[in-house]
């Protein structure tokens, strides 16, 4: 069942290829305007790498919750999807992955890439790509929280960010903290270790709350 | 209500049959009052209960991005009917939609999709039936092909409630007319 749904939502996301594009773009051109605007100071660059990438991945995933739930929403397909004889997490867990995957996936992908533009090693890129990887899943479950909520409401858009962006923080600071903490050439494993427990808490309750959320939506 | 028996809802405009309709498939919670089904009250039943009851609202829930076939069989594949791309098209032949299948649903006019989202009146093996409105943008033949399928569903000992605004005879075992006023 569970299948059915991501396989359903990658369908929909690859016959809107464009707005899956446009999330990456934004990702990429904000990273690098940063050291275009800075100039070549590689010192300042890596000091800023962590929380610029980081910051930069949080707003790039604002710009996709909007679409979660919302064209489902719109067609009447949510409503079926509500009536279905499956537990209603599940279905919320079927969409959330898939917009992960969709939408946070590529964004991880091109991160090592465009961390290149800050003088980064080769070991910190790849704990800023595991870190990204980690974190990502979070910005997906917790973002489906604030787009159920804020399903149909006419400024869903600004709503969903002063909502969801506060509870983004702890990933941010765990996130741009392994990172940085691999820059200063400490160990990034703490970082990692309480990003993974975030990520967890955070796959166990956030199905939940969003499944309430959308019944509370579709009244 | 027993097996077999045909509703229809009437009333003006804001009357409440979407509502009426909506609180009887739970997506609404009653203010006061329960329903239930063969006894329990479909709260407590859950997800249960959506195994005996196929809802079709105002938005139809068809994608535009998906094909006629593909909007059926995800769709059933969702409720647990597993339908295969044969059936799928004959089925939507049988809609009136022969060598639309496969185009994006978006390039279908509206009684077009109006269909496609009818054809899984077809494939679903619910008890209960709640249409609200679908005839809408339906043309003659297509209102034709509902009344016989309803017909059909309540012969076999289904229950169908439909709200509607023009008049719909389906013969059944049992025909009631609930009127609804503002």
């Amino acid at each position: 069942m569970l299948r059915w749904i991501v396989e359903r939502d990658l369908m929909l996301a690859w016959r809107r290829r464009a707005d899956m594009l446009s999330t990456v773009f934004f990702f990429v051109i904000v990273v690098s305007l940063f050291p275009l605007g800075i100039g070549p100071e590689t010192q300042l660059l890596r000091t800023i790498a962590p929380g610029v990438v980081w910051v930069a991945a949080l707003l790039a995933s604002m710009l996709s919750l909007g679409r979660l739930f919302a064209n489902d929403y719109h067609d009447g397909t949510l409503e079926q999807l509500l009536l279905t004889p499956q537990p209603l997490f599940l279905v919320v867990l079927g969409k959330t992955l898939a917009h992960w995957i969709v939408a946070e996936v590529p964004l991880v992908l091109v991160a090592p890439l465009v961390g290149v533009q800050f003088d980064l090693s080769r070991e910190t890129l790849w704990i800023l790509f595991a870190s990204l990887l980690l974190g990502t899943p979070v910005l997906s479950l917790i973002g489906s929280v604030g787009a159920a909520l804020t399903l149909g409401l006419r400024g869903g858009g600004v709503l969903i960010s002063l909502l969801v962006l506060p509870l983004y923080i702890p990933a941010l600071i765990f996130g741009a903290g392994a990172v940085e903490a691999s820059i200063m050439g400490t160990s990034p494993a703490p970082h990692i270790y309480l990003l993974g427990a975030f990520a967890i808490v955070s796959l166990l309750f956030s199905p939940w709350a969003t499944a309430a959320a959308l019944r509370i939506s579709l009244e | 209500m027993s097996p077999g028996t045909f509703v229809q809802l009437t009333g003006p405009n804001g009357s409440g049959k979407t509502s009426l309709l909506r609180i009887l498939c739970g997506l609404l919670a009653p203010a006061e009052g329960e329903v239930t089904w063969q006894g329990a009250n479909i709260r407590s039943l859950g997800e249960e209960y959506f195994t005996s009851v196929t809802y079709l609202g105002h938005r139809h829930g068809v994608k535009d991005e998906l094909s006629a076939v593909e909007n059926l069989r995800i769709s059933n594949a969702l409720n647990g009917i597993a339908v295969s791309k044969d059936r799928a098209r004959a089925v939507l032949q049988q809609m009136g939609l022969a060598g639309r299948e496969l185009l994006p649903a978006r390039l279908l006019s509206e009684g077009q999709r109006r269909r496609v989202a009818l054809a899984r009146l077809l494939v679903c093996n619910t008890k209960l039936w709640l249409l609200d409105e679908v005839m809408t943008s339906l043309d003659k033949g297509a209102v034709a092909l509902v009344r016989s399928l309803i017909e059909n569903h309540l012969a076999n000992g289904g229950i169908a409630i439909v709200a509607t605004h023009q008049e719909l005879e389906v013969p059944a075992p049992q025909t009631k007319r609930l009127e609804l006023a503002t």
